[in-house]
């Protein structure tokens, strides 16, 4: 057979990442309904505000958000400072307060700084940087915004991922000692979690393990808190789909 | 969603099934929901769709900028009172792919379709075609069907983000996929619908994204209305049984080559084409974001919710 031409190469890359990532909806080309005037630079951003919400697991107190490329050039024409800001505070696409959402996010005592970033030449011409803090609570998030709504996250604190925000979410870090990964698998399965994706990574034998689990069904409060209670835990935290 | 125009062209022979009826089945077994539940939630996007088009057109609510605001209404009533060659079809849909720009340009509710950039043209055609050709609204959600379809090949394939590919990718696909729907709603054959997307997607390859001041203003609103005339256009030549040389999916294709290949300048980053012209730059200055811009989106707001 003859070999693919870059063409189909750089094709197939892309099938095989709307497989991984789950793949588009019927909603996702007609849609999001959402306030404009930008799929990607307001309701993109937006989802990508309320992921990193998500990932600091409350509303941050200071939030420094980095724009990447065509980010840094038209954010504030798209409305992407308001559309960020409705994100962290935990706002959907069609929100009738994403207008106004500076003064709410103000109001709120959110702290929020714009600037822009370099994130390399490989990133994609629409991505955000997330740096938020909440009392002693940290969290840092980069993710892209790669077009009518749809999103990608590609980083978490520090740790690169693969995320569409189109599963619930729970990503865990764990002492790194036997059973871990097989006690939150059970726990989810108890509920009747059914598990899409799953990923379990650490930096060094005997540290820090992290589990990404991707579901079919919603994570609720109470799964959350139960996974936080076992002792080997650190931090668990629970990223909704921010796609409908 | 589907690969390429081809598997769907496929599936549909295999089946014997019409286009719509191939996505949605394709789409219950990808989500795991109903077709009811599908339907349903097609149908709210329908009536977003409606009222956004209805106000757009009866609004003279300024943009965040105060670059737009009120022209589809004047455009409509010129249409009507002094006699426009387009006759009532394409007259009537230069109107309402405005109507749904003005509306997201001063942050009203609008859906993607696929994107906001280019919400206007789908509606547009789906609301005149149901206007003229008499058509219910289960028709339109069978016509969404069909455009999904086409967007998520586009999505697969290629790209549907301005940032990615340049406004091809953004109004392009819309005119793509609003073509499609069109020639469906009109009887056409699956291989039609095909042709509808070749045909417009060839008109519209190499098109820059260049907003000025990085607003969905300018020239965001009337690329819509070209794109819309152009989807018109395609789907008739596709129904007149005139056929493109190049297949659907290699148009895609090479729509998708020529946004990476774009210059960053020309894929939404308001550096280059009218964005940097003098007067382009001039308006982008004149846009002052902080102080009575924002509380004039605010003011803009309120008005666009007096209006519902």
């Amino acid at each position: 057979m003859a070999n693919p031409t870059p063409q189909e190469e750089a094709r197939s890359a892309t099938q095989r990442l709307a497989v991984f990532s789950g793949r588009m909806s019927v909603f996702d080309i007609i849609g999001p309904r959402m306030v404009g005037p930008s799929s990607s630079h307001t309701a993109g951003a937006l989802r990508l505000g309320l992921l990193a919400r998500g990932v600091l697991g409350r509303t941050p107190e200071r939030a420094r958000v980095g724009l990447h490329g065509s980010f840094a050039t038209t954010y504030r024409g798209h409305g992407t400072d308001r559309a960020v800001a409705a994100g962290l505070l935990g706002m959907a696409p069609d929100d009738p307060r994403i207008p106004t959402s500076l003064d709410v996010a103000r109001g709120a005592g959110m702290e929020l700084t714009f600037e822009p970033a370099d994130l390399g030449p490989d990133a994609h011409p629409a991505s955000l940087r997330f740096e938020l803090e909440s009392g002693a609570e940290r969290a840092t998030m980069v993710g892209s915004s790669i077009g009518g709504g749809s999103v990608e996250v590609t980083e978490v604190n520090g740790r690169p991922v693969d995320l569409s925000g189109r599963y619930d979410t729970l990503i865990v870090l764990a002492e790194d000692v036997p059973g871990t990964t097989a006690a939150v698998t059970h726990l989810l399965a108890e509920e009747g979690v059914n598990i899409a994706f799953l990923e379990v990574s650490r930096e060094k034998r005997g540290r820090e393990a992290s589990m990404l689990i991707q579901a079919d069904h919603p994570i609720s409060d109470d799964l959350l808190a139960r996974v936080q209670a076992f002792e080997w835990v650190r931090r668990a935290r629970r990223l909704r789909k921010v796609t409908d | 969603m589907f690969a390429s125009m081809e598997e769907i062209l496929e599936r549909a022979r295999s089946s014997a099934a019409p286009l719509w009826r191939v996505v949605l089945d394709e789409e219950i077994e990808e989500s795991g929901t109903t077709a009811e539940r599908v339907l349903e939630r097609l149908s709210g996007r329908i009536a977003t769709m409606r009222e956004a088009v209805e106000r757009g057109l009866v609004s003279d609510a300024p943009s965040v900028s105060g670059l737009l605001g009120g022209g589809a209404r004047r455009f409509e009533e010129w249409r009507e009172s002094e006699g426009s060659v387009l006759g009532p079809f394409v007259g009537k849909v230069v109107a309402r792919a405005q109507a749904t720009m003005e509306v997201n340009a001063r942050m009203g509710t609008i859906v993607a379709t696929p994107t906001a950039g280019s919400s206007g043209i789908l509606p547009a055609i789906l609301f005149t075609a149901e206007e003229e050709l008499g058509l219910s609204e289960e028709d339109l959600i069978r016509g969404l069907l069909v455009a999904a379809g086409v967007g998520g090949v586009i999505v697969a394939r290629a790209s549907v983000s301005g940032a990615a590919g340049g406004c091809q990718a953004e109004t392009g696909s819309a005119a793509a996929m609003a073509s499609a729907a069109l020639t469906a709603l009109r009887g056409g054959t699956p291989e039609q619908v095909s042709e509808s997307v070749a045909f417009t997607l060839q008109g519209m390859l190499g098109l820059i994204c260049d907003p000025v001041g990085g607003l969905v203003e300018v020239p965001c609103l009337t690329r819509n209305v070209s794109g819309a005339v152009q989807a018109v256009a395609a789907s008739e030549l596709a129904l007149a049984g005139l056929k493109f040389p190049i297949p659907a999916d290699e148009v895609i294709d090479v729509m998708g080559q020529i946004g990476n290949e774009l210059d960053e300048k020309y894929r939404e980053t308001a550096k280059g084409g009218l964005a940097a012209t003098e007067t382009g730059r001039r308006l982008a200055a004149s846009v002052r974001w902080d102080g009575p811009a924002f509380e004039n989106t605010n003011a803009a707001r309120a008005r666009d919710l007096e209006d519902v």
